[in-house]
């Protein structure tokens, strides 16, 4: 079946392997600076944007502080319109659910909606261990899911894939799994949309049980809400007779009301459109109109822990647009998947952390640190998500966690400096020994005929050692002759 | 009004024509400038590098250094970020009271050099030349966690002789990151090579920006290719006076 983000290296070294990949940078930056103009084009639009967030962001705190009242008003409304609800503390249990709903059908397959929880909880690997098939209906994913990868991309997942690599996936897989693709395709846009369509259409025309998410969870009328651009989700949501929905317990809004901004915000956010083309809404069951029997999986999943984090917990206002990956120079660079997790980019790397907790393992404590803090995605986030505030806060969370093991270098090079910065006179003692080095490196440089300079600094080639990691691939300047103190001390404040 | 110079530590050991700039432009301007010489280091790097306990001396010196002054100023947009936005965080976490009273005294009266010349000088022209062609980056801490917004251009536009050259994709982060340069090396000079390249495209002879680290970052990546274009700080093309060939001292 499909891989896992299991066994992933720390960030760093990811990132350096897909730094390297030629293609993926190509692919990333023309597809980042397309969707960042049409959103930049669409939020322009909005008089109110600003008040819009903090409206949005109010809405989601005030849920988020009385998370339990909106979640049993969300259960009961539920129930009263025929839906079974079903509560999991873990990924495991929501799996779980799904497979037991299957197995009561009789049915080894499912078609899914594009979803960020189910692919949290790696529901497709627990029903594949079972013998059931779920097959993934959004276009991107298909072409993921086809291409055994792994998603790069909150929003479209396949970002990382050009269209002549999508033709290539296509032809070569999906006779194996289903209808083939057409002996003439090309790489023409509309050639493998249709492909697609034919490929999928069969299975949602065969399959018993769908699988989604939602984008929101109303609990004054028990209505979950699915946003979507292809129809593929519209198709799994009505079709099947049986539908299961894994929803994180993040995702409850009051009323209506409160929908109405969100839906403002998330397509001029996410696909950078005025409106998506497809929202689906349902409260329970209708009978005589679409799935007779509907199921509701709430999902906590570490969000319990997160909520508990107090600078961290605006975390769970996200409503998953994707705006934060499209703007990151990070993320814009090493593609999704050096973020091991199918929450990449700035969300990602402090979703994770957040999710899972820090000081376990290495991988997910090198997340905070995947961000130069530009604060880029601050400003795109449309709930005021601020994620350079709480990337600095895991930062101190990850070095707490390890305070009590022997210091390692970076931190034993933090104590000496700040014992160093403790005192004007200590900083002034140090400057002098760092010029007394400048003035042998300078020696050296002569000697050695590496000597250059600009504009009368003389540079350092490189360094070995730790100082490599700045030095391999820039330049530094000799510490000069005299630090600014010395000379304001020297010339009374450059009066002599 | 007493008006202390916050050099920050990168331009005390690495960049001291910068801290001299400032006296310099200030000088001409009759303004008054003190160095506490007990300044150190505003504790970024440590705070943003997750060591809140090791910051905590840092922001007690940066008190005992600035307390009493009506206006810290800084040529660093980063500097007074931190100064302004995390120097509370830090003295939160120390559980000192009085830190963290002294702290919000002093934090809103730090300012960046050019939010000094244009909001509380409510100067655009320091009088400066320098017939030299010149883009200018705006540092993210500056542009986003300050909002700065345009003073800098507007500060560079009436430099005599200064032709300035509009930066593309001028907004996004040059990559620098503090310790991000070193912990994420490969992504800190991937990101180093797209802005030296958007920098060489405007064909200008100097790259500007209000913040020395960000300089170090694309400066060493601009030598290291012999670009041939060189970096300044704001305040060294502010304090500049002379005609072609003068500057530039990185």
């Amino acid at each position: 079946m499909s891989r896992t983000f299991l066994g992933m290296p720390p960030f760093p070294a990811a990132a350096r392997e897909a730094l390297a990949d030629p293609q993926l940078r190509s692919n990333l930056a023309h597809a980042t600076t397309t969707i960042r103009a049409k959103r930049a084009a669409v939020v322009a639009e909005v008089d109110d944007w600003e008040s819009l967030r903090l409206r949005a962001a109010a809405i989601k705190d005030d849920v988020l502080l009385h998370l339990d009242e909106h979640l049993l008003r969300l259960e009961e409304s539920l129930t009263a319109r025929g839906a079974v609800v079903h509560w999991a503390r873990t990924a495991e249990e929501a799996s779980a659910v799904v497979a037991e709903v299957a197995r009561a059908h009789g049915v080894d397959e499912v078609v899914k909606v594009k979803s960020m929880a189910t692919q949290e909880v790696e529901l497709n690997e627990h029903l594949a261990a079972q013998g059931i098939s779920a097959w993934e209906t959004d276009l991107a994913e298909l072409i993921v899911q086809l291409g055994d990868d792994l998603p790069s991309h909150i929003l479209v997942p396949a970002i990382h894939r050009n269209r002549a690599e999508i033709r290539a996936i296509f032809e070569r897989e999906m006779g194996r799994v289903g209808r083939p693709a057409p002996d003439d395709l090309t790489d023409d846009p509309a050639r493998l949309a249709e492909a697609a369509r034919l490929h999928l259409r069969e299975k949602f025309l065969r399959a018993k049980v769908g699988v989604s998410g939602a984008n929101f969870a109303v609990a004054d009328s028990g209505t979950l809400v699915v946003v979507e651009s292809e129809g593929n989700g519209r198709m799994c949501l009505t079709l099947p007779e049986v539908l299961v929905s894994v929803v994180g317990i993040e995702k409850v809004v009051p009323s209506w009301t409160d929908l109405d901004v969100f839906l403002t915000l998330l397509p001029r956010s996410s696909t950078g459109e005025r409106m998506n083309p497809y929202t689906s809404t349902w409260s329970g069951v209708t009978p005589g109109d679409g799935p007779q029997e509907v199921h509701v999986v709430l999902l906590d999943n570490g969000r319990s822990r997160a909520l508990a984090d107090e600078v961290g917990r605006q975390a769970l206002r996200c409503i998953r647009c994707s705006a934060c990956l499209n703007v990151c120079p990070v993320y814009e660079r090493t593609g999704g998947h050096a973020y091991g997790s199918v929450y990449p980019g700035p969300i990602g790397a402090i979703l994770n952390p957040l999710l899972k907790g820090v000081g376990h393992d290495e991988q997910t404590d090198s997340l905070p640190y995947a961000s130069t803090l530009c604060g880029a995605c601050f400003e795109a986030c449309p709930v005021r998500i601020d994620i350079p505030s709480v990337l600095v806060d895991l930062r101190a969370q990850v070095v707490d966690a390890h305070r009590s093991g022997v210091p390692g270098p970076e931190a034993l090079a933090m104590r000496a400096a700040a014992a160093t910065f403790g005192s004007g006179r200590r900083l002034a003692a140090a400057e002098r020994a760092s010029a007394l080095a400048g003035r042998a490196i300078d020696a050296v440089a002569r000697i050695t005929h590496r000597d250059r300079r600009v504009g009368g600094r003389r540079l350092i080639g490189r360094l070995p050692g730790p100082g490599a990691g700045w030095t391999d691939a820039r330049d530094l300047p000799t510490p000069p002759e005299e630090s600014f103190r010395a000379w304001w001390k020297r010339t009374d404040g450059g009066a002599r | 009004m007493r008006v202390a110079l916050m050099v920050t530590c990168i331009n005390d050991a690495m960049f001291p024509d910068v801290g001299k700039a400032v006296v310099t432009v200030f000088r001409r301007l009759g303004v008054d400038v003190d160095f506490p010489a007990d300044q150190t280091c505003c504790g970024q790097p440590m705070v943003n590098t997750g060591y809140l306990d090791e910051a905590v001396p840092l922001v007690r010196t940066f008190v005992r250094a600035f307390e009493g002054y009506d206006a810290v100023v800084t040529p660093s947009g980063s500097c007074a970020g931190s100064a302004r936005h995390q120097h509370a965080i830090v003295a939160g976490r120390s559980g000192d009271a009085g830190l963290a009273t002294a702290v919000a005294e002093i934090s809103p009266r730090v300012h960046e050099l050019s939010e000094f010349l244009v909001d509380v000088l409510g100067v655009e022209d320091v009088g400066a030349s320098f017939p030299h062609s010149v883009t200018y980056h705006p540092t993210c801490h500056s542009l986003r966690m300050l909002g700065v917004g345009d003073r800098p251009e507007r500060l560079l536009r009436a430099v005599r002789g200064l032709r300035l050259i509009e930066l593309p994709r001028a907004e996004e982060c040059c990559g620098f990151g503090g310790t991000f340069a070193m912990k994420n090396a490969d992504t800190s000079v991937a990101m180093g090579a797209d802005k030296a390249r958007h920098v060489r495209e405007t064909g200008a002879e100097v790259l500007v920006a209000g913040d020395s680290s960000c300089l170090m970052h694309v400066g060493g990546l601009l030598t290291r290719q012999r670009a041939g274009v060189r970096v300044m700080h704001l305040a060294e093309v502010l304090a500049s006076t002379g005609g072609a060939g003068t500057g530039g001292r990185r």
